[in-house]
């Protein structure tokens, strides 16, 4: 069915999609206890925090809306500290606009916990130690550019979820802009502060990939005129 | 031979589309990969597909294949199960064969690329030629480094430090090394003879030539003849989920050339099995892979028990047909299976035969394993994965950035 395009503010600072792709490196660092680890994860580079903190939701993104961290997921299942495992993994991705922060955040949890229980210190089994890791990003352009809100919907569309990712999370937090380029652009150069605070609003870790987009999508179509829903890729 | 574009319908053209944009980066640079054979045994097919889709994306990538004897090979087997942990003994004979041998292949190859990269540790020493060279030396390690013999580690060691970057396909591989080390895992090719779809038919002729009948429930493991696989492991746990339900067990695999002791461990399993007529042992030749593809479509469950494992890409490929696949937690398998959701991890013939037994007689279950494990596969574990991260690789060895912007 032919659609009629609606009118819709057209900026003269379009939104340039960029999408990211990452490797990952070892560091040869290892903890085996969770003072090993507060010592390790104060000296090492942001980007290993970053790692330990996003790249279950990169491998497993169609998988759990819930993605647990590193961290937690070791605390919990290796040195059997259920209670601080919980504490880290509840720890609220979406409050912090820096990885230094974050990481203050981590390592003053896990020394609460030591303070609290002192001489309890466990161990890691041989060959289930924590090893540190770094993600290295790759940031590239992609062809999709923006001008208007019902191209940028359609971009939406049509982008890979590293992209998406790439806008919403590392744009935030790694790239230490505090708020996800998708919002700021609608807000600055639409004007449409409404649907900015909707995007900017919400918990993108509570969603899977394909359901960002989606979610995404809806909240978008809602602020087109005549628009119809379709955003599973 | 698959062209790039040929994955665009199961991966989508924004992956195509990357993998473009990264090859562009590299058009001036020619990437060399040596390797110990150029048939059988994983590296080897990988490469043979990895190699041609890198020039299908404007990248130059050869390879060259490392000369050996049949001495050679039997040392660099002694190298292999001491770096899986094994018991091994290696005399100073078997390093002298292995150093003379690596010095001919030094004199006859020919070193022309930007980046060398080496595939696994028959070839590691070549890295002695890098002095006189300015190319930059990766190593790509393909087995399990869980816990190798400490000796055999040093003797490696002393060449891998004289590499810019090596690469290794499980977190708990890494190694404490002064050089750079990264983490790729390997992949599967959905459109290779091995892993593309097939129809009922093609299914069926496979099996009636194969006379397996499939009148009762299949349970394979596919794997080379190998002592690390524990295919006596597998007869055992058969044993006692045989006890309740009525199924076959299919042993199948073939061997590389790589590996003298297959043909040995091959006539022990035929013997154990010898008085189960519902035990099958079949060694497949070199290019058995429609067979091997046939035979996995045409399983309930499929099994991967082994004592050690680089990375288990046949659980990638049973995974990718959508099959419940109950492994052991090694190597690179817990990568791929996440417990009870894309698939079952066992550590003991008992707990392996539990979880078939669970399998056989829960089959919604075991359809659900198998759907997620295929979604999980086609995110992390295709070849065009594979190729994105090698891309990267090649790029990151000339910039030493967190962040890079390309």
């Amino acid at each position: 069915m032919h659609k009629k395009k609606p009118r819709l503010t057209k900026t003269k600072q379009p939104f340039h999609f960029y999408t990211r792709l990452n490797l990952i490196e070892f560091t040869g660092k290892k903890a085996t206890n969770l003072l090993e680890l507060v010592e390790i994860m104060k000296e090492v580079p942001g980007s290993v925090i970053y790692h330990h903190t996003h790249h279950y939701l990169q491998q497993h993104l169609y998988l759990s809306p819930e993605p647990p961290n590193d961290f937690a997921y070791w605390v919990t299942y290796i040195l059997r500290e259920e209670e601080l495992g919980e504490e880290i993994a509840s720890i609220d991705l979406c409050e912090f606009s820096t990885i230094r922060s974050l990481r203050e955040k981590i390592i003053e949890t896990i020394e609460e916990h030591l303070a609290r229980n002192p001489g309890t210190l466990r161990t890691a089994p041989p060959g289930a130690e924590f090893h540190f890791f770094k993600t290295i990003t790759f940031i590239l352009p992609t062809p999709y550019i923006a001008g208007d809100l019902l191209e940028f919907l359609e971009a939406l569309r049509k982008i890979s979820i590293h992209s998406i990712y790439f806008h919403m999370f590392e744009a935030k937090l790694r790239l230490e802009k505090g708020e996800n380029d998708f919002s700021r652009w609608i807000e600055d150069m639409l004007k449409e502060k409404e649907l900015a605070r909707e995007i900017a609003k919400f918990d993108p870790y509570t969603f899977t990939m394909e359901g960002l987009r989606s979610e995404l999508c809806r909240l978008i179509t809602k602020h087109i005129p005549g628009e119809i829903i379709e955003c599973q890729k | 031979m698959s062209k790039i574009s040929d994955y665009e319908s199961i991966v989508g053209a924004e992956i195509i589309n990357e993998l473009k944009m990264l090859a562009k980066k590299l058009k001036d640079k020619v990437i060399q990969n040596i390797n110990a054979t150029s048939v059988g045994g994983g590296v080897a097919e990988i490469l043979g597909r990895m190699v041609p889709l890198l020039q299908d994306l404007g990248v130059d990538a050869r390879w060259d294949v490392l000369k050996g004897g049949e001495k050679y090979f039997q040392v660099t087997k002694k190298f292999h199960n001491a770096l899986h942990g094994r018991k091994t003994e290696i005399t100073s004979d078997d390093y002298e064969i292995f150093l003379e041998t690596t010095k001919a292949n030094i004199e006859q190859i020919e070193f022309y690329g930007d980046i060398i990269f080496i595939h696994d540790p028959q070839p590691v020493a070549l890295v002695e030629k890098r002095r006189y060279l300015k190319s930059r030396w990766v190593w790509r390690c393909h087995i399990d480094f869980t816990s190798p013999d400490p000796k055999m580690w040093k003797f490696l060691k002393s060449f891998v430090e004289q590499y810019d970057a090596c690469v290794f396909s499980a977190p708990s591989f890494a190694r404490p090394l002064p050089i750079r080390q990264f983490l790729i895992s390997p992949s599967i090719d959905p459109l290779s003879e091995k892993n593309r779809d097939l129809s009922e038919e093609e299914i069926n002729n496979v099996l009636e030539k194969l006379k397996i009948n499939r009148d009762k429930p299949i349970i394979t493991q596919i794997s080379r003849f190998d002592y690390l696989k524990d295919p006596f492991g597998v007869i055992e746990a058969f044993h006692l989920v045989k006890k309740y339900v009525d199924c076959r067990l299919v042993l199948a695999g073939g061997g590389a050339i790589d590996d003298p002791e297959g043909q040995k461990v091959f006539q022990e399993v035929v013997e154990k099995a010898s008085n189960d007529p519902d035990i099958l042992v079949l060694l497949l030749p070199p290019a058995s892979d429609l067979e091997i593809n046939a035979l996995q479509r045409a399983s309930t469950v499929i099994l991967q028990k082994s004592l050690r494992e680089g990375f288990g890409l046949t659980v990638a490929e049973a995974l990718w047909k959508a099959k419940p696949v109950v492994a052991s937690a090694v190597g690179g398998i817990p990568l791929q299976i996440a417990h009870k959701y894309s698939g079952l991890l066992s550590h003991t013939v008992q707990g392996t035969a539990y979880w078939i037994r669970q399998l056989l007689h829960s089959p919604e279950y075991a359809t659900r394993l198998g759907e997620n494990g295929k979604a999980h596969i086609k995110q992390n574990f295709l070849l065009t994965r594979h190729l994105r991260d090698y891309l990267l690789l090649f790029l990151s060895l000339e910039e030493e950035k967190d962040i890079i912007y390309l």
